[in-house]
């Protein structure tokens, strides 16, 4: 276990490790980190530069660059945790549920529930949530959550067919577990793995989504800050000010980077067959 | 008929169609190399067959990939392997190509994971004909008839045409064979080939590469963990252990005078018929039964829209208390269904099915707990049969949590270190994982959490058909011990005759479904009165060359 998990840490990864380590930190504590009031304007210091007062410069009204992203970090990791959290418990559960059963059960997690769900584009979909309960973190959780369900789901339910006609899984039959602890108890650990390694995925997906949907104003109601509509209110000072753009753009991609590698870190950690191919 | 064996001195080294000489296999990469076999050395000449022999990681396969550098990628060959003088080791990837497939020719275990599922066997065939010859697609689809033809494949110019999943086992491997023969090969090399098939099959198989061999002369170089086929096929037999090359000599001598301790213990833990051994058990009849089955059908449930499969007719089987029961037949013969039978795993789809005086045939709830409380089971494969996320002292309690008997988690540790004591396994072994353990042992972990409801009936699936002969012995002396101190009854299914003369007191031989022939052990064994059973019996090959021959003969002369 111990030389897989070095085996797992390349210096690459461990580096991302540290970069998600310190953005759960500014999940639970941002008044205490962030320099500013993200939303106090400094008009005398407007569109200031990197360095001096503002330590990444300030935006078109004068307000802290790097207190509006620890700010924007808090809603952005909420909103994609918490979407995460939702497709995971309800993808996994379609899947241990239609893959364990079959039959009709299975017509109806796999084919009318997660089909139809993948035959919607993303976009439209949320589009659709947010045109019906307005924008808002609550909505953007639910929608995105249940977007995101159907690749839980297929993972569980391929789990499941292979896991299912093992031999131990009988055997938990024929000494007389129930059909609850057969699935939660005897199946769900053995199909973890995979699931706990899409976790990270997902979660790297929604911020991609959110910063998405918050560019076009569909995402978190302004004046709350967020690296999206950072981004685009950014886009008008490109040429004169690039730092209104580029600061929040980039931790975007730091962000969805490392949450990728993370990813890719806890598969060859998790699954003992897999060589670690950086 | 003359002994072929006979006619075939050793011969002379210069004549020798494959030498391997000091071949160790290597694991490993940069710096770090761990071998995995040592100084292995051991030849084949035309026309001869040498079998290698030895248990699972003696590396006996790794040994003979060696030969075709068929090796994984981390893996490396040090010494000389030399085919009809030409060194193989550090030959070239263009050169070994030409090798493999032309002059020596592989077959594999398991010839449904070696042919490629979305092709005809017709397109195999000629694939492996065009690869090596320069023929119109034409002509390499008639060869592939005729090829199906040398290795008596029924209605050949029909089976061109199927996929391999529409091929029984057998003949599956008979078109493996064709394949392999489309070259006409040196040398065969055949890695357990007939370890996935019935007795009776592999009796045909093993007629058909001899009779391939004495036709084109080549060499055989068969690996077996099986002394019964050693004793049939081989001239010559190496005897592996632990990477390492123990005894080699001729069969009938290894057979006779065998020298090295290793090969005496291995051929003496090979259970054979008619060793004089039996069943301790004691039935007692008199006490109502604790299984009995009266014109019992069993269907698998369909799926939706589809319907049922019926596995299993016009059952009548009783268990006394005390009796052990031995199920055999050849696969689909239906002996696992009646295992999960009365288990509780399938329905009673027509007739009766009482257990412990109480009829369960409706299979309500109240039914299977009932069940439940009687019946216990032993599955084949302890590497699959055990929660590889659970410690063996959990595994072993399950049933009793489950089922609501013990809830502490305090109570069930000190019931699962009673159990693995029964099973002779340490107790502090509970918070092992079964990755930890060897397959006997696991097999012993299984063993102790069927006893841990205190079963009255045993069902026992194949317990012992996934470990090698030696721990084979030792548990199979454990579940006798276990069955004389708590006195359960037992079904015990199985494909090995010789086991359920040792182990029943009983015997229900089954085919298709239906039973052929039932009646006490030694009746059904000296004197079967079916044809059926008599073939069985004829089939199973014993470790002994003489007999083997004899019966050789029976056969091709019936």
């Amino acid at each position: 276990m111990r030389r897989r998990l070095a085996h797992a840490l390349t210096p690459l990864r461990l580096a991302a490790l540290v970069y998600v380590g310190l953005m759960l930190l500014v999940l639970v504590a941002a008044p205490l980190l962030a320099p500013a009031d993200p939303l106090a304007q400094d008009v005398a210091n407007r569109l200031a530069g990197p360095g001096g007062a503002h330590l990444l410069g300030t935006d078109e009204l004068g307000r802290d660059i790097l207190s509006r992203i620890v700010y924007g970090a808090r809603v952005e990791l909420l909103i994609a945790l918490g979407a995460t959290v939702v497709s995971m418990l309800l993808g996994t559960l379609l899947g241990l549920l239609g893959g364990y059963f079959g039959g009709i059960v299975e017509v109806i997690t796999m084919r009318v529930v997660v089909d139809v769900l993948l035959a919607f584009p993303p976009i439209i979909l949320v589009l659709l949530a947010v045109t019906l309960r307005g924008p808002g973190t609550g909505t953007l959780i639910v929608a995105m959550g249940v977007l995101f369900a159907p690749t839980f789901a297929r993972i569980a339910y391929g789990q499941v067919i292979s896991v299912k006609r093992l031999e131990f899984v009988e055997a938990a039959t024929a000494f007389g577990a129930p059909t609850r602890t057969r699935l939660f108890g005897v199946i769900l650990p053995n199909i973890s793995a995979p699931l706990i390694v899409q976790v990270s995925l997902t979660i790297a997906t929604a911020i991609l989504l959110e910063s998405g949907l918050s560019y076009l104003g569909l995402g978190v109601v302004p004046p709350t800050p967020s690296w999206g509509s950072m981004v685009a209110q950014g886009q008008r000072y490109l040429s004169s000010d690039p730092h209104v753009l580029l600061v929040p753009g980039a931790f975007v991609v730091l962000t969805i980077l490392a949450f990728g590698l993370v990813g890719d870190a806890l598969r060859s950690g998790l699954d003992p067959k897999s060589r670690s191919n950086r | 008929m003359t002994q072929p064996v006979l006619e075939k001195a050793p011969p002379p080294p210069a004549e020798a169609l494959l030498e391997i000489e000091d071949v160790s296999v290597e694991f490993g990469g940069g710096k770090r190399w761990k071998a995995v076999t040592h100084d292995i050395s051991l030849s084949v000449a035309p026309g001869e067959t040498v079998a290698l022999v030895g248990e699972s990681g003696s590396g006996k396969s790794v040994t003979a990939m060696a030969v075709l550098d068929l090796l994984p990628a981390n893996a490396r060959r040090t010494g000389s392997i030399r085919l009809a003088g030409e060194e193989l080791v550090g030959a070239s990837e263009k050169r070994l190509r030409q090798v493999r497939g032309n002059d020596v020719a592989v077959i594999f275990q398991e010839p449904m994971t070696a042919l490629n599922p979305v092709y005809t066997i017709g397109h195999h065939l000629a694939q492996a004909i065009r690869s090596h010859r320069d023929v119109s697609k034409a002509e390499a689809a008639e060869r592939a008839v005729e090829l199906l033809r040398q290795v008596h494949m029924p209605s050949p110019e029909e089976k061109v045409k199927h996929y391999p999943h529409q091929l029984s086992g057998g003949q599956r491997q008979r078109a493996m064979i064709a394949m392999a023969m489309a070259s006409e090969p040196r040398l065969l090399i055949a890695d357990e080939p007939t370890t996935a098939l019935d007795v009776t099959v592999q009796a045909e198989i093993l007629d058909l590469v001899r009779e391939l061999q004495q036709r084109t002369g080549m060499g055989v170089l068969i690996i077996t963990h099986d002394m019964g086929v050693v004793a049939d096929v081989s001239d010559r037999v190496v005897v592996m252990r632990d990477g390492r090359v123990v005894e080699s000599a001729p069969s009938r001598e290894l057979f006779t005078r065998p020298q090295h301790d290793y090969t005496k213990a291995l051929l003496e833990a090979v259970p054979r018929l008619g060793s004089g051994t039996t069943s301790s058990a004691v039935a007692d009849r008199a006490a109502p039964p604790v299984l009995q089955l009266e014109g019992v059908a069993i269907e698998y449930p369909g799926s939706w829209r589809k319907s049922g499969f019926r596995a299993g007719h016009d059952l009548d089987i009783s268990v006394a208390p005390g009796e052990i029961v031995g199920l055999v037949g050849e696969s689909g013969s239906g002996k696992s269904t009646i295992g999960r039978l009365a288990m509780g795993l399938l329905p009673v789809a027509e007739g009766r099915m009482e257990i412990g005086g109480r009829d369960v045939s409706a299979g309500s709830r109240a039914d299977l707990a009932h069940v439940r409380s009687q019946v216990s089971m032993v599955f084949q494969d302890p590497a699959s049969s055990l929660d590889p996320r659970r410690t063996i002292g959990q595994s072993i309690t399950d049933p009793l949590r489950w089922t609501g008997k013990l809830t502490s988690a305090k109570a069930c540790r000190a019931r699962a270190q009673e159990l693995l004591d029964d099973v002779r396994l340490p107790k502090e072994w509970v918070d092992r994982y079964p990755h930890e353990l060897s397959g006997g042992q696991r097999q012993r972990v299984g063993i102790a959490r069927a006893m841990a409801t205190n079963p009255r009936l045993l069902v026992a699936d194949e317990p012992t058909s996934a470990l090698d002969v030696s721990v084979q012995a030792a548990v199979l002396d454990l579940f006798s011990d276990l069955q004389r101190e708590h006195g359960f009854s037992c079904l015990f299914i199985t494909h090995d005759l010789s086991v359920v003369e040792q182990l029943a007191t009983s015997v229900v031989v089954l085919q298709h479904g239906r039973v052929v022939e039932q009646g006490p052990t030694a009746q059904v064994l000296d004197a079967p009165q079916e044809d059926y059973t008599r073939r069985l019996i004829a089939a199973a090959p014993v470790p002994d060359p003489d007999l083997q021959a004899q019966r050789r003969a029976q056969r091709l002369a019936g």
